[in-house]
């Protein structure tokens, strides 16, 4: 028998119900693989063996007796930062390292009604505050992919590293992963794997740690396109907890993969040039084109002239509002309290977030705060809220002209761990290209689309209006096959 | 700020120097009446354990999210419609941010920029009948904190989160009153109409209801003093006093050549001061900004018409009403309108009849044994049948209001209605002519010097009536008493 744990979600799904193994085989052989992988990788901060197998072995008993839902017996692994019902869940900080919520997250809990098994928890940056998985408490994930170059222990990119890293390294079927300025996207494009971040509000936030409120939107990491729509299809819904979800119906998006994209028009937009891209990302882009093209699509340059304004917005919005999310971890009522020498209130405080929270972390609440207090609230929050509305009507301008966006998804192929800590800036520049999604409030996926010169992997976005994920994956799926990505990283670990 | 009142020299305070005038604007924390809280599900309500009144949301576990209850906007709306205020259709949650352990989120969820209520008015009567304007400025949502327990340990601190998260409205009314008993009259008429609305059971002793006064003092004619802000007052008693107090340190600050820095001072009852909490620059910077977990608040028209359509009448109409329909005084109608339920007591006896009198009985003796007993209104042993039966009595001629008086005991002590009273006791007034004029030919007879006496001194005719009352019992009809004992008398 072939190793199910390469197997793509639909495959598995396919041989599930066609009885070709069971759930706890499928399930066993992951944890097999998460063992031998997960000292190298550290894709997981919790494998969740003994769950997986006993919710496995309820999924075949459905699985007998012809039941089960969209997802039954697929063993997935969920992003720390989903709250699990006893379970800890950490978003990869030292202040919520012990946690164990009593809940579960709405997406989570979507996925479980659908039958899916829980493999663990997967690693990402401190409250996905990062672009390198370099900011978690539980240390850095490692890309399973690396360079011809250079034997170089690579990142996977963030803040959803862990979940890239397991899709890639066949460490689960598919992966939860959420969006905050590109979480999904980026770590996606750096392992060869589909990530897609849906429409704000399309999946709900209940239950999800929160970076920024306004951003932050769950999604899937997987295989193929086809697999994404699966997983986000199971994912999203309306929900009544989550005052911005929207009360809309989900679409059967896999149905979507595999539609034909003739006579769609695709947007490029001229100013995603940026300097100092590599060439082998524009030639992508260009090839890009060609093979949307070839599919029967229109090309058509736009203008989106907001864009140079995107990332010191984001840097502002996203800031702002963690500072005030992150309020709650004090140490008073759960997590990490702090046992120093502090006499006051005041010292309890700066003492457990002093040891509670990373340096990135820190960093990014200084600046939120900074940003929100008095006498300088309107130079930088309000006029970031300015720009935020002028992106959004960047992109209001051209959907009478465009039926999507194509870009690349992000600006290099995988670094090297350690390469960009010392330049917070540098690591920033990482989200160039798919912050605007977030900050419009749009889906954006990231396709697979070809290796560099260092057999690195390469990803392509596709941007599409507000609840249009439809078309996004059409033309995810044209890409996809065009592209014929087959490459995987070379097992080292 | 615009100075919408005239000085008024009666309510200066003199200092040592001359008079000055005190500026105080109110704002009121008024907890909602609502089963559940402002964003979560969990339970509103008094005397539950520590801590068990508290959902995920309120104990801001990671990833709760806030979810507005309607019906706490629906009370909000109905509160500004009754203080005459402007509904915004429009209106933002915005997050205070600020550290302490009573608050989990570490930002209280409030109305910053735009509160769901703008402008309105409010008529306050003063004890004098005589009314003044308060402007409101608005109202708008907000959380309340929880509690901190100081006094379980001599170390540590609890936490009490049953109240964190329920609604409060802040009512901020403009610097309108000039007085300590204006800024009371204010507060009991507001707390009167959260009541008629049922938006707010106007508990003081509850903390249902709390003020934040503004105080400060001026030379009559000048502009604005600066205001010192005393936080958290929970009685009218205190109310008063804290203004008083305060008013008189600013005084003499000022006359002593001094400044006044703007702060927010506690009152404390005990030592009859204000002390400081904190100064200007103490101040926290709150970090206001809009709640991204929130979207906008948006009513529609028709919602706010339907709540419109379905206040009760406001104390200030009812109160026009009692005056215009009933001929009340001014007095009266203050006094039967401040408490719903006797206003409506008054009515259901008042139709029909002699308002004024029934006024009367409600207002005085039945106030009275009320108050006596600790009762409300509506565990009055008489009910409004039986005031309305006793003014009939009355006007019948029946009883005479002496005896009225003692039918009332005798129907407080649950002997049944006036008229059972009336006939079981056989309290009728005498208005046989006969037997008074026999009662009289008795008196005058067995009494020379005093009708000599009464013949130099009309007025002196008095104790003959008192006589003719004891004789008969004070049975007799006072009027005819009067009537025979002058022709007879020959005055």
């Amino acid at each position: 028998m072939t190793d199910l744990t390469q197997l793509t979600l639909k495959a598995a799904l396919d041989g599930l119900k066609a009885k070709q193994f069971s759930s706890e085989e499928l399930t066993r052989s992951f944890i097999d693989a998460i063992d031998a992988a997960n000292p190298k990788l550290n894709a997981y901060v919790l494998p969740t063996a003994d769950r997986a197998l006993a919710m496995a072995k309820a999924s075949d008993a459905r699985l007998a007796a012809g039941e089960g839902g969209a997802l039954e017996g697929a063993p997935l692994g969920i992003k720390d930062l989903f709250c699990t019902e006893g379970v800890r869940t950490t978003a990869g900080s030292k202040i919520l390292s012990e946690f164990v919520p009593p809940y579960e997250s709405t997406v989570t809990a979507n996925l479980w009604a659908d039958g899916a098994v829980m493999l663990g928890k997967l690693n990402m940056d401190e409250f996905a505050m990062g672009s390198s998985n370099e900011t978690s408490f539980f240390g850095p994930v490692v890309n399973p992919w690396k360079s011809r170059a250079s034997n170089a222990d690579l990142t996977p990119g963030g803040s959803s590293g862990g979940s890239a890293s397991s899709v890639a390294a066949d460490l689960c079927l598919a992966a939860t992963a959420s969006d905050t300025g590109g979480s999904i996207r980026q770590p996606a494009a750096f392992t060869g794997t589909v990530g897609i971040k849906p429409t704000y509000g399309r999946a709900s936030r209940y239950g999800m740690v929160a970076f920024a409120s306004s951003l932050d939107q769950a999604g899937p990491i997987a295989k193929t396109v086809t697999d994404s729509a699966i997983m986000l299809k199971a994912m999203c819904s309306h929900d009544e907890k989550d005052s911005t979800s929207l009360n809309v119906e989900t679409p059967d998006w896999p149905s979507f993969v595999g539609r034909s994209v003739k006579g769609l028009r695709i947007g490029v937009p001229r100013e995603y040039v940026v300097d100092g891209m590599p060439a082998e990302i524009t030639a992508l882009w260009e090839q890009g084109r060609k093979w949307l093209e070839a599919a029967g699509c229109q090309m058509v340059e736009i203008s989106l002239p907001h864009t140079k304004y995107a990332l010191p917005t984001y840097y502002i919005v996203a800031p702002a509002e963690a500072s005030s999310n992150l309020a709650r971890y004090d140490g008073m009522r759960y997590g990490l309290r702090a046992e120093g020498n502090g006499k006051s209130l005041t010292d309890l405080y700066e003492e457990t977030r002093a040891e509670g929270f990373g340096k990135e972390v820190q960093r990014r609440l200084t600046i939120g705060t900074y940003v929100l207090s008095a006498g300088y609230y309107d130079a930088y929050y309000v006029k970031a809220l300015k720009v935020r509305r002028r992106i959004l009507q960047d992109f209001e301008n051209v959907w009478d002209k465009v039926d999507a966006i194509l870009t690349p998804s992000t600006p290099s192929a995988a670094f090297a761990l350690g390469d960009k800590q010392i330049d917070p800036v540098a690591m920033y520049l990482n989200d160039i290209f798919t912050v605007t999604a977030n900050l419009a409030g749009l889906p954006g996926i990231s396709v697979p689309a070809g290796l560099d010169a260092n057999g690195l992997p390469l990803g392509l976005q596709l941007i599409g209006r507000a609840l249009d994920e439809g078309t996004v994956f059409s033309l995810a799926g044209a890409l996809e096959d065009s592209a014929a990505f087959t490459a995987k990283a070379e097992k080292w670990w | 700020m615009l100075d919408t009142r005239p000085a008024d020299p009666s309510k200066f305070i003199q200092g040592r120097t001359g008079p000055w005038e005190v500026i105080l604007g109110l704002e009121v924390h008024a907890q909602v009446a609502s089963k559940s809280k402002l964003f979560s599900g969990a339970a509103v309500g008094f005397g539950a354990g520590p801590n068990e009144q508290v959902s995920l949301v309120d104990a801001a576990m990671p990833g709760m999210l806030p979810v507005l209850n309607r019906y706490c906007v629906e009370q909000a709306v109905k509160t500004g419609l009754g203080l005459r205020a402007q509904i915004n259709r429009r209106s933002r949650f915005d997050r205070k941010n600020y550290f302490y352990p009573d608050l989990p989120q570490g930002y209280q969820i409030s109305q910053f920029e735009f509160p769901i209520v703008g402008e309105g008015v409010v008529e306050v009567e003063r004890d004098d009948g005589a009314t003044f304007e308060v402007r409101i400025e608005r109202l708008h949502l907000e959380q309340d904190a929880g509690k901190l327990i100081h006094d379980l340990s001599p170390s540590e601190s609890y936490v009490d989160l049953n109240r964190a998260g329920t609604a409060l409205m802040e009512i901020v009314s403009k610097p309108d009153m000039r007085s300590s008993e204006e800024a009371a009259a204010y507060v009991k008429m507001l707390r009167t109409i959260l009541i008629y609305l049922g938006t707010c059971d106007g508990d003081l002793e509850k903390g249902n209801l709390r003020a934040d006064v503004n105080v400060s003092v001026r030379r009559p004619g000048e502009g604005l003093g600066t205001r010192c802000e005393i936080k958290n007052v929970n009685s009218f008693r205190f109310i008063q006093e804290a203004i008083e107090h305060e008013a008189r340190r600013q005084i003499e600050i000022l006359e002593d050549g001094g400044r006044i820095l703007q702060e927010t001072r506690l009152y404390d009852p005990n030592k009859r001061e204000t002390r400081s909490m904190r100064s200007k620059e103490e101040a926290h910077d709150y970090r206001y900004f809009p709640d991204p977990d929130l979207l906008p608040l948006e009513l529609e028209q028709a919602w706010i018409d339907e709540i419109k359509a379905s206040l009760p009448e406001l104390p200030d109409d009812k109160r026009r009403r009692f005056m215009g329909d009933y001929g009340l005084s001014a007095y009266d109608a203050g006094v039967l309108i401040a408490d719903q339920a006797k206003a409506d007591y008054f009515e259901a006896a008042a139709k029909g009849r002699d308002a004024k009198l029934v006024a009367n009985w409600v207002t005085n003796e039945l106030s009275a044994r009320l108050t006596a007993g600790d009762l409300e209104i509506n565990e009055s042993p008489v009910p409004a049948t039986y005031v309305a039966e006793l003014v009939d009595l009355l006007g019948e001629g029946v009883i005479s209001s002496k005896i009225a008086k003692e039918v009332f005991e005798h129907v407080w002590n649950g002997e049944g209605s006036p008229r059972a009273v009336v006939e079981k006791r056989g309290l009728k007034q005498v208005t046989d002519t006969g037997a008074i004029e026999k009662a009289i030919d008795e008196i005058i007879a067995a009494n020379p010097g005093q009708v000599a006496a009464v013949k130099e001194k009309p007025q002196a005719v008095g104790w003959f009536v008192g006589q003719v009352m004891k004789a008969t019992g004070g049975k007799a009809n006072p009027a005819a008493v009067n009537e025979i004992l002058k022709s007879k008398l020959g005055i």
